[in-house]
């Protein structure tokens, strides 16, 4: 009773810090609800016309919305880069930040979900995929799985931080049998979104491009680089602008770790190259169409290779120590990896897979403006659900705001995730 | 044409079970769903119809004589929709002659006025491909846009590609909420009042059979088809995947596919494959056949082969 009274309480103090900030504050949240008003704008108007208003036609059935869902299912499994180390070595400077990696995945994921919701033809029928209401095609779609290991992967974050907030806000030290595990799960439940994401298009024999036992693997490699790359510029930024104290050491542990999965993740793209080229079968056609162009066209070339060299630089930097532990060049290289795996996993996976067709015709797909705009509304969902949490978690995190306001915790330690 | 006497669907749930779950659903939520799609005429029925396959006898009647209604508002005039089941000891198969066709596109534009597909953009069930003799079927050496004065052209052949009707369809396997599936006589339909839109089934496809309605789709009034079967050629709604189904309106009542009828070559051979004596087993029997991309082992009902 106690406890439901106390959560009670601390839904609303939780509305309470996340309505009150500074100008700053302000102005960055009403940013973000522009963008929103932005994308639902166009989002209105795709439904009154259909999807005849993105670029997207019969022979590239699938772009930019499936692309970016793609990259940020990778964003969401990163999480589990920083549980590892964190609860497997049990090594306590990455501890503390494993909660903020934990609420990352929560916002990717609801990116995720937006992305899919606003790429389907009949959002009115979302309702057939749910299982025992709608006929979920389980277990031969791997949408179906998808949906299925999304849903519990966003349940399973989403309960892992609001228990460990509701622990510290309530001043009481969580209960490790009860947390330990569920962290524990999540690390294989991340390996999980993001292979079934790979097994979506690895699935599918009339996609060359896709039809590679090396997929699931490349995702599970550049999303370990791209998902960090976020979290080590957010971690600089947190101790600058709150009283969150994150050690040095666990942001170059981190910065450590990318630089093994940035190896590997080149790796594997020139295994995958390598394969392709010289063995020189008609299934080149898509490597071509993706690094040389094909028949003229040209139009993803220069972003292959801007993703190509982006990442070899960042590898550079996050190998070489000197560059690692510098903050100019670390953050340059983060900078550098993002943008090479959002090109690599987003349209540089979904376009060449569907180009030429299965015909051999060539569309060539840009995005429209409506799909722009929608997009970057969904982006400004994701930023601002991590604002409001984060707004509201560290605070709690560090103590600060408990249930007997503003007085610190007795007796118990700073919240540890 | 098509028989109007009510027939059972394929599968049917009988009990309570569908009705419950239907409940769970209220109008209020259909109200909602028809500001989302932002169409505001989707009704509380078309919001809360299950899936073919699971409906009963009497709800299958319901369904037709809603849509009937609707295409009569929409259209001005009667428009028939059959349920007619798949006849028992047929499986459907096709054979195309290579040698024979010229690439004339009649198939195609038959095709287009027979199953009521959207006039503007046109969407097309079959699409020719004009290759190059000396590369043979070669995909990329393929051209869907050749506009000649006169075919056939000097060093080219033609193939005209539709769906397969495969025995291991992709496509069905794919769908997250088993909208599409294999009839007993071996046509691959879509229920496309379930289907979501999420063009799975068309990344896999491997003869970009499946096509999907970007738009409202355009049917003008004078040009349909009042002849329709629920999952055959009656008109479609925005969002959502069609494609060819060996006429299925007009082949389980024994007529030919538009295609077949039209094609002024006769390159287009159509039957009953478990019936000895038909064409289809004739061209199997006394042609060398191929199926295309079968090393993708989708196993089509549809064969290609050279008559002369």
């Amino acid at each position: 009773m106690i406890t439901l009274k106390n959560f009670r309480q601390f839904i609303t103090d939780t509305l309470r810090i996340i309505l009150k900030g500074d100008r700053l504050y302000y102005a960055w949240v009403g940013f973000l609800v522009l963008l929103i008003a932005i994308g639902a704008a166009a989002y209105l108007g795709q439904l009154n016309s259909g999807l005849i208003v993105t670029k997207m036609r019969d022979q590239v059935s699938w772009g930019f919305y499936i692309g970016n869902f793609t990259f940020l299912v990778g964003v969401a499994a990163a999480a589990i880069m920083l549980v590892i180390p964190a609860y497997i070595y049990d090594w306590e400077p990455i501890k503390e930040i494993t909660i903020l990696g934990e609420m990352l995945a929560i916002s990717a994921l609801i990116m995720c979900l937006g992305f899919v919701m606003v790429d389907i033809g009949r959002p009115d029928r979302f309702w057939h995929i749910i299982p025992l209401v709608g006929r979920l095609n389980w277990p031969q779609s791997m949408l179906a799985w998808d949906v299925i290991v999304l849903n519990l992967y966003l349940l399973l974050n989403w309960f892992v931080v609001t228990y460990l907030l509701f622990c510290a806000y309530t001043e009481r030290h969580y209960v490790k049998k009860l947390v330990l595990p569920l962290v524990l799960l999540s690390i294989p439940m991340a390996v999980s979104i993001h292979t079934v994401t790979a097994y979506l298009y690895n699935g599918l024999a009339a996609r060359p491009f896709w039809n590679s036992a090396i997929l699931a693997p490349r995702f599970l490699a550049s999303a370990f680089c791209s998902g960090p790359a976020i979290l080590l510029i957010l971690l600089q930024i947190l101790r600058k602008t709150t009283k969150l104290s994150i050690k040095d050491e666990a942001i170059f542990k981190v910065a450590e770790l990318m630089a093994y999965t940035m190896g590997f993740n080149l790796f594997l793209t020139a295994a995958e190259a390598f394969k392709e080229l010289y063995s020189g079968t008609e299934h080149m056609v898509y490597f071509q169409y993706l690094l040389f162009g094909l028949k003229g066209h040209t139009t993803l070339v220069p972003y292959a290779w801007a993703s190509i060299l982006c990442g070899l630089a960042a590898f550079i930097l996050f190998l070489v120590p000197r560059t690692r532990t510098n903050w100019v060049t670390l953050n340059i290289g983060c900078v550098l990896i993002y943008a090479s795996v959002y090109i690599e996993k987003g349209m540089g996976l979904i376009i060449p897979g569907l180009t030429p067709d299965v015909l051999g015709d060539i569309y060539v797909y840009r995005p429209s403006f409506t799909e722009i705009a929608v997009a970057a509304g969904i982006f400004a969902t994701g930023f601002l659900v991590f604002t409001l949490m984060l707004k509201a978690a560290v605070p709690m995190m560090l103590g600060e705001f408990t249930i007997s306001k503003g007085q610190p915790p007795q007796g118990a330690p700073p919240q540890k995730a | 044409m098509t028989d109007p006497k009510p027939v059972t669907p394929p599968e049917s749930c009988g009990d309570s079970g569908c009705g419950t779950r239907r409940e769970f659903l209220g109008a209020a939520t259909a109200a909602m769903a028809a500001a989302l799609t932002g169409c505001g005429t989707l009704s509380k029925e078309e919001f809360l119809q299950h899936n073919f396959r699971e409906l009963s006898k009497q709800e299958v009647l319901d369904v037709i004589a809603r849509l009937e209604k609707e295409y009569k508002a929409k259209y001005g005039k009667d428009v028939k929709v059959a349920n007619t089941p798949a006849i028992p000891g047929v499986i459907f198969g096709y054979a195309l002659d290579l040698s024979r066709c010229i690439g004339c596109r009649r198939c195609v534009h038959a095709c287009v006025k027979e199953n009521n597909q959207s006039r503007d953009p046109e969407v097309q069930w079959i699409r020719v491909l004009q290759m190059d003799k000396e590369e043979g079927v070669n995909l990329q050496h393929a051209d869907q846009y050749y506009n000649p004065e006169e075919v056939p052209q000097e060093g080219h052949f033609y193939m005209p590609v539709q769906c397969q009707q495969c025995k291991k369809p992709p496509c069905t396997k794919v769908c997250p909420v088993g909208a599409t599936w294999r009839e007993k006589d071996g046509i691959v339909v879509v229920d496309y009042n379930w289907c979501i839109g999420c063009r799975y089934c068309m990344a896999a496809c491997p003869y970009g059979a499946r096509h999907f309605n970007w738009g409202e789709p355009n049917l003008p009034a004078d040009q349909v088809n009042p002849n329709t079967h629920y999952l055959g050629n009656r008109p479609r709604p925005k969002g959502v995947v069609e494609k060819c189904t060996f006429c299925v309106q007009r082949t389980r009542n024994g007529q030919y596919p538009a295609c077949v009828e039209i094609c002024p070559t006769g390159s287009r051979k159509f039957g009953n494959l478990l019936d000895k004596d038909s064409e289809i087993r004739y061209v199997l029997e006394n042609k060398r056949v191929f199926k295309f991309k079968e090393d993708l082992n989708t196993q089509p009902n549809f064969f290609y082969f050279y008559g002369v």
